[in-house]
């Protein structure tokens, strides 16, 4: 019976007439059909995409045991939508439909029941022509009536009125307006102006949206309600899954963004609006929660409300049904006003630019340098590689990472070190090979102090890539070494032939601040030294990851043995280091 | 390397004539605690016979990295440990600054000549960290190079 009420509602939607045997209209004529093949019809005619399997258990259709809901729900003052949700309404196509229509659907299903009703009363004195209409209907069901020009209209029963009359131009007790404005394409413009104006490079979407906590008290409160009407008509109410509200809030308005950004909603995507709703009429509404369940609500951080989303939620899941009845109405109150859309952001997902960076200066840190609020050093890696990238990429900020670091006065040579730009909320993502060879030449000719090459853009897990290199591979120095006592080429020979050096290296003084105490053993693999004169000499060295070379050179008070000190019995001491190279085959390198 | 340590002096600790340490204070405020030149170990003749970092039957200055942090926090006069030469003399090594100790040199155990060889780096006594609030105004109590060359000064004329 109730499928075909509401093909009907969608085959007048498109021009067709109900007559006797069926149903005429401009794409031709529908033979009566029963409830099953019209709402496939349903599905042909306006193109619809037919329902997955998937859906609801609870079907998309209004049956007879739904008739009491709809009333009190109606007479509560619940908008048409948050009506069907609650009904388990699984078709998205019907929340679509323009709420003043699904309105007055609403209330014509309900005359229908009236009249069902008044037929179960009637007194035996019936005119004549009611008898005959009223049987009329018995045989061909609700779908007679609006047969045209057949019916005078029947008074409604005084509920009947209520009905229509509370929920008429309300905002709605349930989902305080959301259901409602927020699903108009004013809203929706309002919005899509916002992420136009925010200026982003997307290719899909996700709408996320935030609303208050006492929406999750009010439809609780709606669900009681409902049931306890349906317990004192003696009919059966199945905990069935009722439509969620930010579910069926996404059907209406995904659609509407999407045709209105040109890009699809797509979950996964990296692109977020988000829009906060708040109703601060109603924000008290929790606080009963408080006393009913007090360790749900821990004490509030920074004077934020401990009315959370989440701690409110616990709580109703906690709360016996008699004490939420006590101490809230149900079904809930109309309120006065909508909700307002606080915030309505946007924000993209993090990019990320790997490369390689070359330092040829002695005077730059790799991070910036500030002791006390005073910068000690002008400029650092991470800001001459960070200008460009952010003005390019208009990101909110960065975070810089790389495969180990160099000490101020060391320089990077060779290849140079694998490094990671990570771009907060970019507004442009979309760069091709080219853009990234020429974004490089800037930044290579905006400074002698550093070059990079590589750049690249990486996704996220190429990070961990990166960060292996630091534990695990090996790393290359050239280092000029001084000797109080003179040294002759022989002397220093049988360095070449070490292989394998153990170190026990405790952690360095210079570093013993901000470092625990502890002993590293670390391996030189191979050396290869150039006699310089009698108190200098190069040294080529191949280490281990994380070995300290100063200290290997000084011996760092003794910590670190054995050293250049005790191999040549001498003091010594480090005049010059650079990294040759840095053993990590990780961003690829990119042909020039 | 000691290109970024501050040299302070402390002079005749606790009254004992000639009982000098030096104090190594790196850029970081890391200090190293050392014995400077005119102390009595480091003269000519001198052996040392026997150092001990037990210096009271609770504590060891070896078993620092096992208690907590109060244990280790030390006052100026705060003993690390005590050195005894072969005639027979007994000198007890003093924190001379406040902070909290890092480690002691366990290598002069082993080889004891070092404090005598290189007493101002592979012969350090100790490691220690003063408070952040305190790096600058713990050296108030000790001498510049400058200000300590003058004690020396004195200390020669008037003992010819």
């Amino acid at each position: 019976m109730a499928a075909v009420f509401l093909c009907r509602v969608l085959l007048s939607r498109i021009g067709y007439c109900r007559c006797y045997s069926g149903w005429h209209g401009e794409h031709g004529y529908i033979p009566s059909l029963g409830p099953q093949e019209l709402g496939e019809y349903q599905v042909l005619l306006t193109g619809a995409k037919p329902k997955a399997k998937t859906d609801l258990p609870s079907m998309s259709s209004l049956t007879e045991k739904d008739r009491p809901i709809v009333q009190l729900l109606l007479s509560a003052g619940t908008c048409p939508r948050c009506v069907l949700r609650f009904c388990c309404v699984g078709s998205q196509m019907l929340y679509r439909l323009p709420h003043q229509d699904l309105m007055k659907d609403l209330q014509e299903f309900l005359k229908n029941s009236q009249e069902k009703e008044d037929t179960v009363c009637l007194d035996v004195a019936d005119p004549p022509c009611k008898r005959i209409r009223l049987e009329h209907i018995r045989e061909e069901g609700a779908d007679d009536l609006n047969l045209n020009g057949a019916i005078p209209e029947l008074p409604l029963a005084a509920s009947g009125n209520t009905a229509t009359e509370s929920s008429a131009g309300k905002v709605c007790n349930v989902c305080l307006g959301i259901l409602q404005e927020f699903c108009e394409a004013d809203f929706v413009k309002q919005v899509c102006q916002k992420v136009n104006s925010a200026d982003y490079q997307f290719t899909s979407f996700v709408f996320s949206v935030s609303l208050p906590p006492q929406l999750s008290v009010r439809e609780r409160a709606a669900w009681l309600g409902v049931k306890q009407q349906m317990r004192n008509l003696g009919l059966p109410f199945a905990k069935d899954d009722i439509v969620q509200l930010k579910e069926a809030y996404k059907w209406i308005i995904h659609p509407q963004l999407s045709e209105e950004l040109g890009v699809p909603a797509d979950g996964k995507s990296l692109f977020e609006v988000s829009v906060v709703f708040a109703h601060p009429e109603t924000d008290e509404e929790c606080h009963f929660l408080a006393t009913a369940c007090p360790d749900c609500f821990k004490p509030a951080k920074n004077k934020q409300s401990v009315f959370t989303r989440m701690a409110v939620i616990k709580a109703l899941e906690r709360i016996k049904e008699e004490d939420f009845l006590k101490h809230f109405p149900c079904p809930p109150s109309s309120p006065k006003n909508l909700c307002d859309a606080l915030e309505i952001e946007c924000n993209n997902g993090a990019v990320f630019v790997a490369g390689r960076y070359n330092k040829y200066s002695r005077n730059l840190p790799q991070t910036p340098w500030i002791i006390d609020g005073e910068r000690k050093l002008e400029s650092s890696v991470e800001e001459l590689i960070s200008e460009h990238l952010m003005a390019k990429f208009k990101a909110d900020s960065f975070n810089f990472s790389s495969s180990g670091r160099e000490d101020v006065d060391v320089r990077t040579l060779g290849n140079g070190r694998p490094f990671a730009m990570e771009l907060v909320n970019p507004r442009r993502i979309h760069f091709t090979a080219e853009e990234m060879k020429r974004l490089q030449q800037a930044i290579n000719d905006s400074s002698d102090k550093i070059q990079v090459r590589d750049l690249q853009l990486v996704t996220r897990e190429a990070i961990g890539r990166m960060k292996e290199g630091e534990e695990e591979k090996t790393k290359t120095y050239s280092a000029l070494i001084w000797t109080d006592k003179a040294i002759q080429r022989e002397d220093i020979a049988f360095l070449d032939d070490i292989k394998e050096l153990k170190l026990d290296q405790k952690t360095p003084l210079r570093v013993l601040h901000r470092r625990p105490l502890a002993m590293r053993c670390r391996l030189i693999h191979t050396m290869k030294s150039e006699y310089i004169d009698e108190h200098h000499f190069r040294l080529h060295l191949k280490t281990q990851a994380g070995t300290y070379i100063k200290e290997f050179v000084h011996g760092d008070f003794g910590r670190t043995k054995p050293n250049i000190g005790s191999l040549l019995n001498r003091t010594a001491d480090i005049l010059e280091l650079d990294v040759e190279s840095v053993d990590v085959d990780w961003p690829p390198t990119l042909a020039d | 390397a000691e290109r970024y340590f501050t040299r302070w002096y402390k002079p005749d600790v606790k009254g004992r004539p000639c009982e000098d340490f030096c104090v190594l204070q790196h850029s970081n405020r890391i200090c190293v605690i050392t014995l400077a030149e005119a102390h009595p170990l480091l003269q000519s003749g001198k052996t040392i016979k026997n150092i001990n970092y037990q210096i009271s039957a609770n504590c060891s200055r070896l078993q620092n990295k096992v208690s907590g942090k109060s244990k280790r926090f030390l006052t100026e006069l705060a003993p690390l440990c005590r050195i005894s030469s072969s005639d027979g003399e007994e000198y007890t090594i003093y924190s001379c600054i406040r902070g909290r100790l890092i480690e002691v040199n366990e290598n002069i155990l082993s080889n004891p000549a070092l404090l005598q060889e290189k007493p101002s780096t592979e012969g350090y006594i100790a490691v220690v960290l003063p408070k952040f609030e305190e790096s600058k105004s713990i050296t108030q109590g000790l001498l510049t190079q400058k200000e300590y060359e003058e004690v020396l000064m004195k200390r020669r004329s008037s003992a010819s």
